[in-house]
């Protein structure tokens, strides 16, 4: 389902004369569909920058990313939405979401963009809310106010609201109590269970051992003469 | 009254002249369009018909009788003033009736009378542009009617029935000429509207503006509307109380200091027309010779 | 009412047809603009196709407006081309098509929002009127129907039915910037620009604003070009992003990627100038 090969990316920094950081070279990954890879690495390894090159937040300077087929290093800004939408979820640390939007309708998104029926979409994004421990009297609330916690909890109701085929998972537990971490790594396994592909960084050992299914050290991936 | 000779027939010199009939023959050929001239200034105040006095002059010849009504009166100063100067420049001879006249000068009027071919009515045009309340910019407004967008004046009519219930506009009623041009048919009440499609030929002067259009004979004039809400004459509640008619325009008049009022035909002609011929309203004596 | 219902419902699903389409919306090749020796802009080219939403970025005088009115038709550019798919006749060069033809298009297919709600409605018409215009202009003589579209579509943007009669200049900023989109969006255009369309509001009424344009563009599958010097503004809004510095087009790019990894100098700066709240 993803495929990654000889991809390498750096940052210039113009404005601070032009300075050069190679961040990554010769990077390569294989994610089947059903299986979750783990990435490691000691922080600034460049997991995070792996991921959302995949996502095709970062622009990759060579190599191939193939997702379903679409190779994000050369697609066209509307074949990368068109795979957001369609095939590639991501479940970032930060939700970012217009202000005013009820919760539920942030959750329901990502199935109304791919043309689900509106009672449908938010049939889906009750049940996870739910599941989620997310208290119905916040529902009609703008998800801008919550806590950290619960913030994270919405985006992760959000990332799974669609059954994507692909899926990039950025700490999906952090900041979790036990219950709910237990929820997620069930939302996980059950994705999994589906067919879905999943690249995942998790601080937590415990939960990684239990989801993934193979580690994959990114410093492998870190240019040598830096 | 004596005929003055210092001034050309007509007070226009021919070269003026000329040139307003140019603008008058461009105007019949396209009907509705207005065709700016080049406006002269005239021995009266602009609002007092500096348009249509140009307009006669140069349609004006000295065998033609000549015919002046302010809001359907033959009697009243503007009328007056304007047939007494074209009886000093150009000695026209003058009539009051509708059907012995070949060029008759109006203000906010149609003659009741049926006007028939060879006949000329000359409009008094304070605003030419039907558009300009709503649209200010001139190059805007030609623009609008040379591509023929239209939807702003149903804007206005749509701001009456939101605003009345029903189109409240009584007079400067918006016509569309020969399925083409949008036109002011000048402040004239709406009940005169379906008038417009008469045998005679109708021309309009707005002096101030400097702008001559025109509906030639037969041409169709169609009041604008909406489907749900139809163009409707006002219908006047009671008849003339002078002749009786119940088809033409009434004025309200006030009869005494006791809220005493009768309504009578706004065109003096058809009235004295119609009693002269012995029809007799509510509060009408017989009609007798020199009485009018 | 047979208006907008058409176009909600031919809508439902043109966002997910529309991202398979193979035909570009608007296609512009090589467009400039030039003030006497000064440019307004140069040679811009791109596709915009239908559903996509594109956000022209920059800092006052880099030509984004410049380049909005020369898309729009409401500018001649000196040189270019800007191929809009005509629902009749498939891609034409408006630069070249008639005036009447553009002007057509301007209050059918393509909608423009100012900045200054002055600017894009009529002061002294009523909210009811002001929408109703761009029906009467396509031929709406239905008086009932036409009042039930602007009663419809004030209640799209969030406007009481009970101010349907009342002048915009009664309005607050928000409102009438919220008319101003009714009053475009009535007749199912395609297109809309943008220009600064939540420039001079405050901050709780823009959220309010984008929230509502945001469901707009997707029930309607519209397309959307938006100028603007704020980048919150299309983070949230735009798909895509093309960022502007002297008239020159700097940078392309999916708006995430744009936006978190800036490849130009100029890009790089803007997004760093950015105060964090």
């Amino acid at each position: 389902m993803i495929e990654i090969d000889g991809l390498s990316k750096s940052f210039v920094l113009h404005n601070q004369g032009g300075a050069v950081i190679p961040v990554m070279e010769g990077g390569h990954l294989s994610v089947a569909a059903g299986a979750c890879v783990a990435l490691t690495g000691a922080s600034g390894a460049g997991k995070s920058t792996l991921m959302r090159m995949i996502y095709g937040n970062y622009l990759a300077e060579a190599g191939h990313i193939l997702v379903g087929g679409v190779d994000v290093a050369r697609a066209e800004p509307r074949e990368i939405l068109a795979l957001r939408r369609h095939t590639l979820g991501y479940v970032s640390q930060f939700l970012r979401v217009v202000p005013r939007v009820p919760t539920l309708d942030v959750v329901a998104e990502p199935l109304l963009a791919v043309g689900a029926d509106d009672g449908v979409a938010r049939d889906r994004a009750a049940a996870l809310l739910e599941r989620l421990n997310i208290p119905r009297t916040l529902w009609g609330l703008s998800p801008t106010t919550f806590s950290g916690g619960e913030q994270q909890r919405v985006n992760i109701a959000r990332g799974f609201a669609y059954d994507y085929p692909a899926l990039l998972l950025d700490e999906p537990t952090a900041s979790l109590d036990a219950a709910n971490r237990e929820v997620v790594l069930d939302l996980i396994d059950e994705a999994k269970a589906r067919g879905a592909a999943i690249v995942g960084i998790f601080h937590d050992v415990a939960a990684r051992a239990r989801v993934a299914d193979r580690e994959v050290d990114v410093t492998g991936f870190t240019p040598r003469a830096a | 009254m004596t005929k003055t000779d210092h001034y050309n027939f007509a007070y226009l010199d021919e070269q003026t002249k000329r040139m307003i009939r140019r603008a008058l023959l461009k105007a019949l050929a396209v009907p509705g369009y207005q065709v700016p001239f080049a406006s002269r200034e005239m021995p009266m105040p602009y609002g007092w018909g500096t348009g249509g006095v140009q307009v006669s002059a140069a349609v004006l010849t000295p065998e033609d009788r000549f015919k002046v009504i302010d809001q359907g009166a033959d009697d009243t100063t503007n009328a007056v003033s304007i047939r007494k100067f074209f009886g000093r420049v150009a000695g026209v001879e003058a009539t009051e009736r509708t059907a012995e006249a070949t060029v008759i000068q109006t203000r906010h009027r149609i003659p009741e009378e049926p006007l028939i071919e060879g006949q000329i009515l000359v409009y008094q045009v304070p605003i030419p542009e039907p558009l300009r309340f709503l649209e200010p910019r001139e190059t805007e407004t030609r623009k609008m009617h040379a591509l023929q967008e239209y939807g702003l004046m149903h804007v206005k009519l749509y701001e009456d029935i939101a605003r009345h219930g029903h189109i409240a506009t009584a007079y400067a009623y918006p016509v569309k000429v020969a399925g083409r041009y949008v036109m002011d048919p000048s402040p004239i009440p709406k009940f005169d509207n379906p008038k417009m499609e008469m045998a005679a030929i109708q021309l309009f002067g707005a002096g101030r503006e400097q702008r001559i259009y025109a509906v030639p004979p037969y041409t169709s004039v169609v009041s604008l509307d909406f489907e749900d809400y139809p163009f409707q004459r006002m219908k006047a509640e009671k008849p003339c109380a002078l002749c009786g008619a119940e088809d033409s325009y009434l004025d309200e008049v006030i009869v005494d200091d006791a809220g005493g009022r009768m309504f009578v035909c706004s065109d003096t002609d058809y009235c004295a027309t119609r009693r002269d011929d012995g029809h007799v309203g509510a509060m009408g004596a017989p009609y007798e010779e020199g009485q009018a | 009412m047979s208006v907008q219902n058409a176009s909600q419902e031919s809508c439902r699903d043109c966002s997910e047809r529309s991202w398979a389409a193979a035909e570009p919306l608007l296609s512009v090749r090589g467009v400039s603009k030039f003030y006497g020796a000064r440019i307004g802009c140069a040679d811009v080219s791109f596709d915009l196709y239908p559903g996509e939403v594109m956000g022209i970025v920059g800092e006052s005088g880099s030509g984004k407006s410049t380049l909005l009115n020369c898309l729009a038709g409401h500018l001649a550019p000196d040189a270019g081309e800007v191929q809009f798919d005509t629902r009749a006749e498939g891609l034409k060069d408006t630069v070249t098509m008639s005036e009447p033809e553009r002007r057509m298009l301007g209050r059918t297919d393509w909608a423009f929002v100012h900045q200054n709600p002055r600017d894009g409605l009529r002061m002294g018409v009523s909210a009811g009127g002001n929408v109703g215009e761009r029906l009467m202009a396509v031929g709406a003589r239905h008086y009932g129907a036409i009042r039930e579209s602007a009663l419809d579509w004030l209640g799209r943007v969030e406007i009481e039915a009970d101010r349907v009669d009342d002048r915009p200049s009664a309005f607050s900023g928000g409102m009438q910037q919220r008319l101003q989109i009714a009053r475009n969006l009535v007749t199912g255009p395609r297109l809309v620009f943008m220009d600064e369309p939540t420039g001079g509001l405050d901050v709780s009424v823009q959220a309010r604003l984008l929230d509502l344009m945001r469901g707009l563009v997707r029930q309607m599958g519209l397309s959307a070009i938006i100028v603007t010097h704020d980048l919150a503004v299309v983070r949230l809004l735009a798909d895509r992003l093309m960022v502007m510095k002297s008239g020159h087009v700097v940078e392309t790019g999916l708006t995430d990627q744009v936006l978190d990894d800036p490849q130009h100098a100029y890009t790089q700066l803007l997004v760093s100038s950015v105060l964090q709240v």
